[in-house]
């Protein structure tokens, strides 16, 4: 099997430098493990400043539609945190006044979305507050095992009776300005949400929950589609775990799955992700990278790898795999020509490309273009 | 009386302190335990929870040996719930001196403890973790204990006869009245309020916080703080307690405990300043992985929960840097006797496994300064919760098909898991799935066990104590908190007191699958929750 790229990791940053790769006519191919931190994807990406026509058109393509408007967004646990650009049903507002009145509704016996934590948020702004739960006969099934009441299983259930919830506001709501929603719909109808939004005669803003993420899960499934529509390979559940390097060229990976077949490309892209993702594994002396075993930046002594504080940026978030200005990992101090690294295993430390959802798409963009130069 | 009168003022919410309390009050006094934290917050919940058979001591302390094994036999009978009975097997290494093993078991049979020599091969097959290459081995009455619900069961029988408890409350000075001490300023470290107790005698039961007390009330306990690290498994590796047969030494106890296991510990002298707050260093972290994986080889590959770190409460002989030949022996000080200071006495040294006695002895001090002739009945009265032969029989007497999760709080509750039998069925919602814990079990902690946080809560159900180690069950728990207590500021701010306790146990073993998680948690909750 030979590809132009192969791509090792399916999240966001992978799907993108495909989807780019595949629009301009070359065949790749994605080796997914499965679970990526699109995931617990907040639906917002907090830094990127300027409006940005490229990355908004590729998402429509996918059937993703994002909106561009700097501000603030409403945090699960009631804070405000900074957001321009985000997924369509996400609100953004130019300050945390986002109302004068809330009503917020949740369902009886789930606990992964917090009314209390929201209220004393907005009331905080100067808003006043109603928690109601609703007792949806629909959900009855899934009470009955006691860890279903989860955000995906409601999710699943709520593309069905979306109308149910739309009918029981509305019996709720008095003289409300805005209706408060958990972040459970529209995971496979995308419309779902802006039909809730059409039917209530308020406000309506869907706040996060606990992971996984609805909107993150549903990000995810589209770039997926696209991609395949376009032509990829996903190779879904599958991992690598070796590579073949001959004088600073990369012939072909090994994954678990295909045994003995090796993935033969021209250009190959890391982006495995940190490491809850496995991207970067560490041990008691060591971060390392699985798959070429790149160099990693590191402090030496793994006392310095953590802040003591929790809430303190921890030094080990930071941390990624050396690149050159092309962004190509560094082994024993020199690039290996046809690897690239795109996502969050570059670490946070990359000036220019930002963090996050916004360096997993920068920098796939980036490679993408420069495999697309480097072909011509 | 008044209703700030006592008869007798237990200061320490520790094991110690609680069985005392227990101790006084079933034999009718009227008593008030103070707390400044939660219950089983010093040494009594960051130990092994080794039910010692002994077998430890019998070399060098037989005094201790002697009691150990008395009272191991006696929890067994008063506390089944927090017990597991499962045996211990004393190994020797290739490294180790096998000759020893004659003195040790001579020493065990003087103190009264059943010592067999099994053979290696034997070993093996009883305890298929053990390192294979054991050239000895002898089976021990050891077994592993729940020191939380062991505080817990103690302070729950001392309310039901009639005794008060004081969490979060500190002790802010002493009354005096010329050479004897009548009672105590506090105040209540939530609320701020102010509040003066009165009673004929105080108990200052505080293990090594124990000094300060005593300094407070103008005497000297000379004491040496001796910490202890120790790290958690995330997996019961071992199903018998294994330690070395040696003379004793660093991390050479492996115990299994619930779902887990603890290898423990080392014996380092620290200054008092630093008893609060102690956490574990890189190098006592390899060296209890190191020692570890040589009784159980398995353990070089498993991963570590976390790593804590003890005070034990020892009381100074010599000038001993490590500590380890204090004997653990029993100390009370009667004041009056000993510094002309009335109405005042310290009950310390000692260890988990002697608690009972401890507590007997400092009951009948107490009894002696009130004039009061009451025989201590401790030993032979089962704590509530106990006497069921096993969790599962106490979960199908409740429930008809009980779920893992009522088989679980069966196991934490004892019988008083009956409670949770009242609540609707929304209350089956799982809050910690590691541990299976459900919202009503968490709910009848608030409302019936005083759990005001959630570290609170985690030491009376176990949230975040398993694998993801507070992940999500700490964010579903401060939503019930929140709603109970209804001051969503205080919650937010407890929510991330307990983020940072749980990190101050994770970073210590940082690497693996620990450090996935850890990653995991601080995105979540900074960047998806946004707390």
């Amino acid at each position: 099997m030979k590809f132009n790229t192969v791509i090792i990791g399916g999240g966001l940053a992978g799907l993108v430098a495909g989807i780019s790769l595949q629009k301009a006519g070359r065949g790749t191919a994605i080796i997914s493990e499965g679970q990526n931190a699109l995931h617990f994807f907040s639906g917002t990406f907090e830094s990127i400043e300027d409006a940005p026509g490229r990355i908004t058109d590729l998402f429509a393509e996918a059937g993703i539609g994002l909106h561009y408007s700097p501000g603030v967004r409403l945090m699960p646990m009631g804070t405000f945190k900074k957001a321009a650009l985000s997924l369509e049903d996400i609100s953004l507002f130019p300050g945390p006044k986002i109302g004068s009145r809330a009503l917020i509704v949740s369902f009886a016996g789930y606990h992964d979305f917090f009314c209390q934590f929201l209220a004393e948020g907005l009331e905080k702004q100067g808003m006043q507050c109603r928690i109601k739960m609703l007792n949806l006969p629909e959900l009855e099934h899934l009470e009955k095992s006691p860890s279903e009441m989860r955000s995906v299983q409601i999710a699943r259930t709520m593309d069905r009776i979306w109308e149910s919830v739309v009918r029981e506001v509305r019996i709720l709501l008095r003289d409300e300005d805005t209706v408060i929603l958990p972040q459970v719909f529209g995971l496979q109808d995308t419309s779902v949400p802006s039909r809730i939004r059409g039917g209530i005669p308020a406000q309506v803003v869907f706040v996060g929950t606990l992971p996984p993420s609805v909107p993150g899960i549903r990000t995810q499934m589209l770039l997926k589609r696209r991609y395949q529509l376009l032509g990829g390979t996903y190779l879904m559940g599958d991992e690598a775990t070796g590579a073949h390097v001959h004088e600073r060229v990369v012939h072909s990976i090994v994954t678990h799955n295909l045994g003995n077949h090796f993935l033969e490309a021209d250009n190959f892209i890391l982006a495995t992700g940190t490491f809850f993702s496995k991207g970067l594994r560490s041990n008691p002396f060591e971060i390392s990278e699985p798959v070429f075993g790149v160099d990693v930046e590191q402090a030496s002594d793994r006392t310095d790898w953590y802040n003591p504080e929790f809430m303190r940026e921890q030094p080990y978030m930071k941390y990624g795999v050396i690149c050159d200005d092309n962004l190509r990992p560094l082994k024993d101090g020199e690039p290996l020509r046809n690897l690239f690294a795109i996502g969050s295993i570059l670490g946070q430390t990359r000036p220019g490309l930002g963090s996050g959802g916004e360096l997993a798409i920068r920098s796939a963009l980036a490679v993408a273009d420069q495999i697309l130069k480097s072909d011509e | 009386m008044a209703n700030n009168e006592f008869d007798v003022i237990i200061i320490g919410g520790g094991i110690t302190g609680a069985g005392t309390q227990r101790d006084c009050a079933m034999r009718g006094l009227k008593t008030l335990l103070i707390e400044r934290s939660d219950i089983a917050t010093g040494a009594t919940g960051r130990n092994h929870g080794l039910l010692h058979s002994g077998a430890r001591y019998a070399v060098n302390d037989p005094e201790s040996a002697e009691e150990c094994i008395r009272e191991n036999m006696i929890l067994r009978r008063i506390a089944s719930h927090c017990i597991d009975e499962t045996d211990g097997l004393f190994i020797s290494l290739p490294e180790d001196d096998l000759s020893y093993q004659q003195t040790f078991v001579e020493a065990c049979r003087k103190a009264g403890i059943s010592a067999e020599i099994i053979d290696p091969q034997l070993a093996k097959r009883l305890e298929p973790m053990v390192n294979p290459d054991l050239t000895g081995a002898v089976k021990v009455p050891d077994g592993s204990v729940d020191p939380f619900r062991l505080c817990a069961a103690n302070m729950l029988d001392a309310r039901l006869h009639g005794g008060q408890v004081r969490l979060h409350t500190t002790v802010t000075g002493f009354i005096r009245e010329g050479d004897t001490i009548t009672g105590v300023h506090t105040r209540n470290l939530n609320t701020g309020q102010e509040q003066d107790f009165f009673a004929p005698v105080t108990v200052n039961a505080c293990g090594i916080w124990g000094h300060d007390i005593a300094a407070l009330a103008g005497v000297n306990v000379g004491m040496f703080p001796a910490k202890g690290a120790l790290l958690v498994f995330a997996h019961r590796v071992n199903n018998m307690v294994i330690n070395r047969c040696r003379k004793p030494s660093n991390a050479d106890i492996l115990v299994p405990g619930d779902t887990v296991c603890i290898i423990g510990t080392t014996s380092t002298r620290i200054p008092f300043e630093e008893c609060d707050g102690v956490s574990v260093t890189p190098d006592e972290v390899t060296l209890l992985i190191t020692e570890g994986a040589k009784m159980a080889p398995s353990l070089s590959s498993t991963r570590i929960l976390r790593a804590y770190a003890g005070v034990r409460p020892l009381v100074s002989a010599d000038d001993d840097p490590s500590g380890r030949n204090i004997s653990r022996g029993i100390v009370c000080l009667d004041h009056e006797e000993r510094d002309g200071l009335k109405g005042f006495i310290t009950i310390t040294g000692g260890k988990l496994m002697t608690y009972r006695l401890m507590a007997e002895i400092a009951t009948d001090t107490v009894c002696r300064k009130l004039n009061i002739d009451k025989v201590c009945s401790t030993a032979v009265t089962p704590l509530p919760g106990s006497g069921e032969p096993s969790y599962e029989e106490v979960a199908r007497k409740i429930w008809e098909k009980p779920s893992t999760a009522q088989k679980a709080a069966a196991a934490r509750l004892g019988n008083n898991a009956a409670r949770l039998r009242t609540r609707n069925r929304l209350d089956e919602a799982l809050v910690c799935e590691c541990e299976e814990v459900s919202v009503g079990e968490v709910n009848d902690a608030i409302d019936h066990l005083e759990a005001t946080t959630l570290t609170d809560l985690r030491r009376r159900t176990r949230i975040g104590m398993g694998t993801c180690q507070g992940e999500f069950c700490a964010c579903r728990a401060a939503g019930l908190l929140a709603k109970a207590h209804g001051c969503i500021e205080r919650e937010r701010d407890d929510l991330k007191a307990f983020l940072q306790e749980r990190w101050k146990g994770n970073f210590p073993i940082g690497w693996g699958d620990t450090l996935r998680e850890a990653e995991y948690t601080q995105w979540v909750y900074k960047h998806v929750l946004g707390i």
